[in-house]
């Protein structure tokens, strides 16, 4: 069982470096990562923080898109062009087929992101001429942008399950900026009354929670990342991308494929 | 029914997805609690809210929207926990102005939030004179911010002249409240007054509807009651020592001089309190907040109270 | 224990905007097919085949009925690895090469790892595919790709292999290797069930046939049985025309060519006939039995139903 996934995930990785828009966008990020080097040395003082807050966003944004672009084929485009006929009538199990999709993107955007954070490292080195203490907590910025990535990917990867590519990246993206936003939403339904009330606090908590995973400007001034925001971020993206998976099994798995 | 295959892994799914919705919904709820104000932390780290204007890309209404949400829930938290420092309240407004210059109910209310003493707001009056001045560029024929203006320096600045020219300028301003000319005025001469006073905490509960500030008003109003009592009332008192050369022990005596209808009562109903040595005090001060009179030696005027007084 | 049992299995849709409307794509169905068989599932394009293929494939899930191939459910996964299925006009991973691919099928099907890359070279051989080792799948003709295609139906070596369509598309060679290579499956003792509209491949390759019409069931049988026709006729060869007026009077239909005459008769005449020649010393040259083709079988099995002319 383990192994059918582990194969369905290194195809699905397999897949996704042999497309060449995923090397449009890494090579946009890099280039984006490059131009703040330059920027940063326009504005006197700030070079450091320019760096990391265009670098760190550049990687969080283009990863974000790559999730998205792969993610909303991962089943749907399947389902189209029929390669899941000769799938399926295999000993796969449908769950096996969707969570080894879903390991094989993860696994995409982890790499990725390492390709993406060599980059921004190197322009940090060669601005700053050395590493400091602070640029521990870069680390844990990336971390963050990782966990971000595997919460979208499980998203796209629910709407893939049975919507349209098209449709698929439109609720996933929606819902990528309705989570930037979703400490407001909470605040605002607090603010609110009664059936609205009820209505408002549901979403705005079932709403994905990326506030929470963007320290970029804090960590940009140096500031430390708390210990416990590590812990509870951690488990948040691992159970909400685990419901998101969990959605997709159970749809998937009703499915009338064309 | 035979467990069959499909339904295994419904039932596996499905309790993998309740389960996680429900302990993400817990997570973050603990995240929230983390960051208490992190986001708006991150205010102190933008370079300039011109430049946030630019970034937003033509959507600055939206985001201004956003950021006053961002103010009230700031303020409302300090203020529930009776907070003494709003750090964070003049960079949000003033965002929220930048992208928003046409929002009025940023300077208006903002302006009181900054101005009021801790902990009802971040005691910075010269900070909401510059809010509302810039309101006022931004909006010139809105009275209602030459009213918020005015209101600034006649209570928390006590600069009743430019009160007064704050009133002048707005009753000018067409469709301004008639009584906009009538502060203007008394505020000129009686700025320090009473009755002034009373007008304008009076107008101000009459035309408001947020319940914050009609409570406020009604404090305000006691204040003023008492304020005007005390000193009457202590006046009495000497008198009645003038006629008998001794000081009286209890309010009957004054009333069988003639000099009291009745047990004075301070606006919260309970009787003033006569000490011995001629004073006139309030039975609870914490009470009544904002009064100058009737406290014991040494307390200061307390804008502080407990948390569900009326 | 049959190799595929299918015991009223129907698919019908609800198409339309708010779904009302039932489309019957398969009425229930009940079909055997035994283990060895070739089995030929005919019916023109539409009539519910590749529905039937898919129900069994678990692809799409059936409105009713049930099935069981090789005694086991549509979904046990040890079932699966011991079938093959080639869907028609397959598409597979375009940006794989045909290695790549097949390797990714053994691994998904169970083959153990030390014999894989050893079983993807001998079906790529098997098929005719030998050196496409470094081209991706999306620059394969056709016809690479349908032997691609019977590659991964069959490099697990399954009991039973189900193709949809096996021979469309491809050029008279190409479906004379088709045929080949089922046949050699044939004699490795594999169960073939495959569907085609193209009569003269089941007649040549199938040891029983079933014809499907408009989702329903119209026949099944032993193809010989089938083209045995109920009127069974003979023909019958000979030199020498003084037979003629004989076998004529017993009802034959006579075609003479010079001196040889060719007569059409049916079969309890055979006897009567031969009597003629031999009185009059007639030189027999062959009697051969006349079949009809499995065309007219066909067409016969597709004429409307009397409940069909009623409505």
């Amino acid at each position: 069982m383990s192994a059918r996934i582990a194969h369905i995930a290194f195809n699905t990785f397999r897949e996704a470096v042999r497309d060449r828009v995923l090397y449009n966008l890494i090579l946009f990020a890099l280039l984006l990562v490059g131009a703040s080097l330059l920027v940063g040395q326009i504005s006197i003082g700030i070079e450091r923080i320019v760096i990391i807050n265009l670098g760190l966003t550049a990687i969080s944004l283009f990863g974000v898109a790559i999730a998205i672009f792969i993610g909303i084929g991962l089943v749907s485009k399947e389902i189209e062009k029929k390669t899941l006929y000769t799938i399926l009538s295999r000993p796969v199990r449908r769950w096996e087929f969707i969570v080894g999709k879903f390991g094989g993107l993860a696994w995409t955007l982890i790499v990725n992101t390492l390709l993406m954070a060599i980059g921004f490292f190197a322009a940090l080195l060669y601005s700053a001429g050395g590493f400091s203490g602070s640029d521990l907590w870069l680390l844990v910025a990336i971390y963050f942008i990782v966990l971000q990535f595997i919460v979208v990917t499980a998203l796209a990867l629910l709407f893939s399950a049975f919507s349209s590519p098209t449709l698929s990246a439109v609720f996933t993206l929606a819902l990528f900026v309705i989570g930037t936003f979703a400490e407001d939403l909470r605040a605002f339904a607090a603010m609110t009354q009664g059936a609205t009330r009820w209505l408002a606090t549901g979403v705005a908590y079932l709403v994905p929670n990326f506030a929470a995973l963007n320290v970029i400007s804090s960590v940009a001034h140096g500031q430390s990342v708390a210990g416990a925001l590590v812990f509870y971020n951690t488990v948040y993206s691992l159970f909400y991308a685990a419901a998101a998976v969990s959605g997709a099994v159970l749809i998937f798995d009703r499915r009338n494929l064309k | 029914m035979p467990l069959t295959s499909r339904s295994r892994v419904t039932a596996t799914f499905g309790l993998l997805l309740a389960t996680s919705l429900l302990i993400s919904a817990f997570t973050v709820h603990r995240l929230d609690a983390l960051r208490a104000g992190a986001t708006l932390e991150e205010v102190l780290y933008i370079p300039s809210a011109k430049a946030l204007k630019r970034m937003s890309l033509g959507y600055d209404g939206l985001l201004a929207d956003l950021y006053w949400t961002r103010v009230v829930q700031y303020f409302g938290r300090k203020h529930h926990a009776h907070a003494m420092q709003y750090k964070l309240l003049k960079p949000l407004l003033d965002i929220t102005t930048t992208l928003d210059p046409q929002l009025l109910v940023a300077y208006e209310f903002g302006s009181i939030f900054l101005a009021q003493q801790p902990p009802e707001g971040a005691a910075d009056p010269q900070g909401a004179v510059e809010l509302v001045e810039r309101g006022i560029r931004e909006n010139p024929n809105h009275w209602r911010l030459y009213y918020s203006l005015g209101f600034i320096h006649y209570v928390e600045r006590q600069d009743y002249q430019a009160a007064a020219e704050a009133f002048e300028r707005g009753s000018r301003v067409p469709g301004a409240h008639p009584w906009m000319k009538i502060m203007a005025a008394t505020m000129a001469q009686h700025g320090g007054d009473i009755q002034t006073a009373r007008f304008l905490w009076s107008r101000i509960y009459e035309s408001t509807e947020d319940n914050m500030i009609k409570a406020n008003a009604v404090r305000r109003l006691r204040a003023l009651q008492v304020d005007e009592e005390v000193p009457f009332l202590e006046h009495l008192v000497r008198l009645f020592r003038e006629r008998t050369g001794r000081q009286p022990a209890r309010w009957a005596e004054l009333v069988s001089a003639g000099m009291l209808r009745g047990t004075p009562v301070d606006p919260l109903g309970h009787p003033y309190r006569l000490m011995p040595d001629g004073r006139v005090e309030v039975q609870s001060p914490e009470d009544l907040p904002f009064i100058r009179y009737g406290l014991p030696p040494g307390q200061k005027p307390s804008t502080f109270f407990p948390p569900e007084s009326k | 224990m049959s190799a595929i049992e299918i015991s009223g299995l129907s698919k019908s849709y609800r198409i339309g905007f708010w779904r009302k409307r039932p489309v019957v794509a398969l009425k229930p169905l009940h079909l055997v097919v035994e283990e060895g068989e070739v089995f030929g599932y005919l019916g023109p394009n539409g009539a519910g085949k590749t529905t039937t293929l898919k129900l069994l494939m678990g692809l799409i899930f059936p409105s009713g009925g049930s099935a069981r191939i090789l005694g086991m459910e549509i979904d046990d996964p040890r079932m699966k690895a011991m079938i093959g299925f080639l869907p028609e006009q397959p598409y597979f991973y375009d940006y794989l090469t045909a290695p790549e691919l097949l390797e990714y099928y053994a691994q998904l099907s169970g083959v153990p790892a030390h014999e894989r890359r050893r079983r993807v070279q001998t079906m790529l051989e098997r098929v005719g595919l030998p050196d496409v080792g470094r081209l991706q799948l999306r620059k394969f003709s056709k016809g690479m790709l349908q032997r691609v295609g019977i590659a991964q139906a069959i490099l697990h070596d399954p009991k039973v292999v189900f193709l949809d369509e096996p021979m469309s598309g491809l050029d008279p060679m190409g479906r004379r290797e088709v045929r080949d290579l089922m046949l050699g499956l044939k004699q490795e003792g594999k169960t073939i069930f495959f569907s085609t509209h193209i009569l003269s491949d089941a007649e040549a390759l199938c040891d029983r046939v079933a014809v499907l019409h408009k989702g329903e069931l119209r026949g099944v049988g032993a193809v010989a049985d089938l083209t045995a026709a109920t009127h069974a006729r003979v023909e019958v060869l000979w030199h020498g025309l003084e037979a003629l007026p004989a076998v004529a009077a017993l009802g034959a239909e006579c075609h003479p060519t010079g001196e040889s005459v060719r007569a059409v008769l049916a079969e309890e005449q055979v006897d009567a006939v031969l009597d003629a020649l031999r009185r009059h010393t007639a030189r027999l040259v062959s009697v051969t039995p006349v079949r009809t083709t499995l065309e007219d079988y066909f067409v016969e099995k597709l004429a409307p139903t009397p409940a069909e002319m009623a409505r």
